[in-house]
């Protein structure tokens, strides 16, 4: 369910909602093809313009990660490969923010590996 | 004809003075527009011509194809800068009184929102603070089931959990059919509620763009970015 969460005011909003709508996707708080609400009801719940949902959707549908049913709504995709290509983007983006912001701190590639290496030793992530 | 609004080479002089110098811009069905700009910049004077308060202006105006008269206040509704409930009236003899002036004005509607805004309808308005009044004069606009909406700074005194309401009102109330036309300087507050904005300065605009384009054009919210093109030196 899409809820209002805190925006970054510097990005547009359309963005930030497709991205969203992605990671709830990804992570399953969306299931494969369950339907969506309408654009009017997410906006309000959001508590933004009904257009600018809209627009997100638009470009959801256009990544056919939502398809539309002529008569009765919009649905999550099904396509399980479309749905790991997502998330390995995803994924791909935030280890690639991560390993910019070590290299500019004066990481090298080793020590970055290393660190990780330590940490996930450390703490108890499986 | 999509367009709510047109406004060709309009330019606007208080004696002498330039406020508006040559804008232009139309608004479509269906919007929520943000009107902005610092003190000065003619934000209230474009929708006194707007809604016909002023009519000694050059350029050409339309409302839904008409020029501003008996027409176009029928199908806008207007908050205005300036108090105007009658001080002997109770919030409900104000709805009321509404209720029989305007054909539009769903009563219903107005209860509703007044409720939802912790309004008691058996206190005086004169009573009000500053900000219930606000309330009030803005609940009464918005029940109005009018095509236009022009809001002359409806967040002013308002406290920022109402102001939530009340852009959730706002949001909720228009529809396909009908456009809002707001300013203030809460820009932060509404910004997430805009469709565009149409920015003020110097007598001239000086954007008028989605407000998701603002933002990725300039990295920045429209609230910033404002501070910075407002700053006079």
């Amino acid at each position: 369910m899409l809820l209002k969460f805190e925006f970054n005011p510097n990005i547009p909003i359309y963005l930030q909602i497709i991205e969203e709508i992605k990671r709830q996707i990804v992570s399953g708080e969306m299931d494969p093809g369950s339907k969506v609400d309408s654009v009017r009801e997410l906006a309000k719940n959001m508590g933004v313009n009904p257009n600018t949902m809209q627009r997100a959707f638009v470009e959801l549908e256009r990544e056919k990660l939502i398809y539309t049913e002529r008569t009765s709504g919009r649905f999550i995709t099904t396509d399980s490969d479309l749905i790991e290509k997502i998330k390995s983007e995803s994924v791909r983006r935030k280890i690639s923010d991560f390993v910019d912001l070590m290299t500019k701190s004066g990481f090298h590639k080793s020590d970055i590996l290393r660190l990780l290496e330590e940490f996930m030793e450390e703490s108890e992530y499986e | 004809m999509s367009n709510l609004v047109e406004i060709t080479n309009l330019t606007k002089k208080y004696e002498g003075k330039l406020v508006l110098e040559d804008i232009s811009f139309t608004i479509p069905n269906g919007r929520i527009i943000g009107l902005l700009g610092a003190n000065g910049a003619g934000k209230t004077t474009i929708m006194k011509i707007i809604t016909g308060v002023m009519s000694d202006y050059t350029g050409k105006v339309l409302i839904d194809n008409h020029s501003p008269g008996k027409y176009t206040k029928l199908i806008t509704s207007y908050l205005p800068d300036k108090t105007y409930l009658s001080s002997w009236m109770k919030v409900k003899d104000t709805v009321d009184l509404f209720t029989d002036f305007y054909n539009d004005f769903d009563k219903n509607k107005a209860m509703e929102l007044l409720k939802l805004l912790n309004i008691d309808i058996n206190q005086n308005v004169t009573k009000l603070s500053k900000g219930t009044y606000e309330k009030v004069q803005l609940v009464i606009v918005m029940s109005r089931r009018a095509k236009l909406y022009v809001l002359d700074e409806p967040l002013g005194g308002v406290d920022p959990a109402s102001r939530d309401t009340i852009i959730d009102t706002i949001l909720t109330n228009y529809n396909e059919k009908s456009s809002v036309l707001l300013s203030t300087q809460l820009i932060q507050d509404v910004e997430r509620a805009f469709d565009g904005v149409i920015i003020l300065k110097n007598n001239k605009i000086l954007v008028n763009d989605e407000v998701d384009n603002v933002r990725a054009k300039f990295g920045k919210s429209i609230d910033e970015y404002c501070r910075e093109v407002f700053k006079c030196c």
